[in-house]
């Protein structure tokens, strides 16, 4: 589905990415793991366009999108959630839905469903965006990005600040759009959130890919874990 | 698919009004009022002063959402102030017959031909000005600065090259002039054409910006550039809008202006652009509904010690822009930022 090869990434004079090779296959969940500075987010941005890269090349779906412009990429199918959820305050969250609605209106069985895992949207439909919770508005961003369907979900941190109560609420909203064979790549630092969603899995270190694989070997591996991300998994349950 | 954790979806506090800055207008003219002394002259002055208010909040809205959308700070907006007062000369000026004839419809016909073609003509040259001018220096301030500066200053002197560099009278039509009596109040025609004016265009601006889905992409956009692009929205394209729409207002705000004071210069747009700076800090960068706020508060404060104290008039919007933001630090009503 998402192919990176030998990608770098200059943000001014910071050399961030530094030759990342990344496959996400098609109707998985990969999961992008890696310390604070690691690239993760950087490399996200990369995909999306927003930061492009000075080397290397980006296919998705069989197409070239190493210079292509960010909506191009959005039209493309690959839709986005930041680590800051990106929500606009100042509209509802039905602005924020209908504007993600590129076809036209949204599709009111599609958002049935959505509400099923996140009723709070439907309560709040009419409130501005800025006046919901840390959670709330971390529902309304992944809700944006799968209000029409997509080929791609790229997430960024999506349990960071967040109560038990609501991950598990994400967690179920993950697992349902694994059912339905979307593909997610996901960064993520909450190990038993990731442990459990995720089919493959890379782990990034000063902006290289040091390791890629199933999950399911790492989560087994705790001496692959020390060695990987300096601390065992099973600390974080 | 139903989750078995319960949502956190208790009640949230329902978004509040944000009211003190509204209360400011009506609290500066009660205020005015036992200064001034006299009812009809208190009336008179705050009439005057929400004409050239909403003359102002026309030019200003254009170039308040440009720097919201782009964070372009764009010091040649009076350029198309200037180019839309002069435009409408092409059409008014030859045409004075029909404008000093005896009928409100001649007149609203030869005005109308001269707000189209001023609005068109600025607006045209706003997107040239933006592909030309403001395009290379994207993401750099101090350019910006120096650049749309040099373009404003390029076009007084094209105005110079094509009209002269005399003043040029423009009277006001025949049925614009004079005033209404309310009571012992005089009230001139024309201030209360110019309040309806500001109010269509601001009533018409809210509109598109809360029920048009262009409205929506432009209200995200100056809080969000990045994330509308990650929708799928070309905010360049967005923002060329809205330069030229911009463009066009500061035009018709010209036109506005030039028959306010019937007389045309070429730095007519220089000389206004002082206050709709002060205009655009005063309401927050990037919000039209501060925008209006701040034009109408800066206009009346500038009539009523225009009256009280000629000798700090000129200083009195620069102790308001301070003493709101004091109160205040980004502005009556600043836009949630990224």
């Amino acid at each position: 589905m998402l192919s990176l090869t030998g990608v770098h990434t200059h943000i001014g004079q910071y050399h961030i990415l530094q030759g990342v090779d990344l496959t996400v296959p098609r109707g998985g969940l990969t999961v992008l793991l890696g310390r604070n500075g690691a690239g993760k987010t950087t490399a996200l941005r990369t995909i999306m366009g927003l930061w492009h890269a000075s080397r290397g090349a980006l296919l998705f779906d069989g197409e070239d999108i190493t210079r292509a412009a960010t909506p191009d990429i959005s039209c493309a199918g690959i839709a986005y959630v930041p680590e800051n959820m990106g929500i606009f305050s100042d509209l509802t969250v039905r602005e924020n839905l209908l504007l993600a609605a590129r076809a036209g209106a949204p599709d009111a069985a599609r958002l049935e469903w959505i509400f099923g895992f996140f009723p709070a949207l439907k309560k709040f439909w009419n409130q501005a965006a800025g006046t919901l919770s840390g959670g709330q508005k971390q529902m309304l961003a992944i809700a944006r990005a799968i209000v029409e369907p997509r080929k791609l979900l790229l997430v960024d941190e999506p349990t960071k600040g967040l109560a038990p109560a609501i991950i598990q609420s994400l967690i179920a909203a993950f697992r349902e759009l694994k059912a339905m064979e979307t593909t997610i790549l996901l960064v993520e630092q909450n190990f038993s959130f990731v442990r459990s969603l995720g089919d493959t899995v890379a782990v990034m270190d000063d902006g290289r890919i040091v390791h890629s694989g199933p999950m399911a070997e790492l989560a087994e591996d705790r001496n692959l874990q020390q060695k990987l991300l300096g601390l065992s998994l099973d600390a974080h349950q | 698919m139903t989750i078995a954790t319960p949502l956190p979806d208790a009640e949230l506090p329902k978004p509040r009004l944000d009211y003190p800055p509204l209360l400011v207008l009506p609290v500066l003219a009660l205020l005015a009022l036992p200064l001034v002394g006299s009812f009809p002259t208190w009336v008179t002055l705050t009439v005057a002063g929400l004409a050239m208010g909403m003359m102002i909040f026309i030019m200003a809205s254009g170039l308040t959402l440009v720097f919201g959308l782009m964070d372009v700070l764009n010091f040649g907006h009076g350029a198309f102030v200037s180019v839309g007062a002069f435009t409408a000369t092409l059409v008014l000026l030859p045409m004075q017959g029909w404008m000093q004839a005896d009928s409100v419809l001649m007149n609203l016909a030869v005005l109308g031909l001269a707000v189209a073609l001023a609005m068109l003509v600025t607006g045209a040259l706003g997107w040239a000005f933006e592909r030309v001018i403001v395009m290379p220096v994207y993401g750099q301030h101090l350019k910006q600065i120096l650049i749309t500066m040099g373009g404003m200053i390029v076009a007084e002197q094209m105005i110079h090259v094509v009209w002269g560099p005399d003043q040029i009278p423009l009277p006001l039509p025949a049925s614009f002039r004079g005033v209404i009596l309310f009571g012992d109040a005089a009230v001139e025609k024309y201030r209360l054409i110019a309040v309806a004016v500001g109010l269509v265009v601001f009533a018409a601006m809210f509109l598109v910006l809360n029920r048009t889905k262009v409205g929506l992409l432009i209200r995200a956009g100056v809080e969000n550039g990045e994330m509308v692009e990650a929708l799928g929205y070309r905010i360049r394209r967005l923002f060329v809008g809205v330069f030229v729409a911009g463009s066009a207002l500061a035009g018709l705000g010209g036109v506005l202006w030039g028959l306010y004071k019937e007389t045309l210069t070429a730095a007519m747009g220089s000389d206004l652009m002082v206050l709709v700076f002060i205009v655009i800090i005063i309401g927050g960068l990037g919000s039209v509904g501060g925008c209006f706020i701040g034009a109408l508060l800066v206009a009346l404060l500038a009539n009523y010690t225009g009256f009280l104290a000629p000798k700090i008039a000129l200083a009195s919007n620069i102790l308001l822009m301070v003493a709101i933001l004091l109160w205040r630090p980004q502005g009556l009503y600043p836009v949630a930022k990224r």
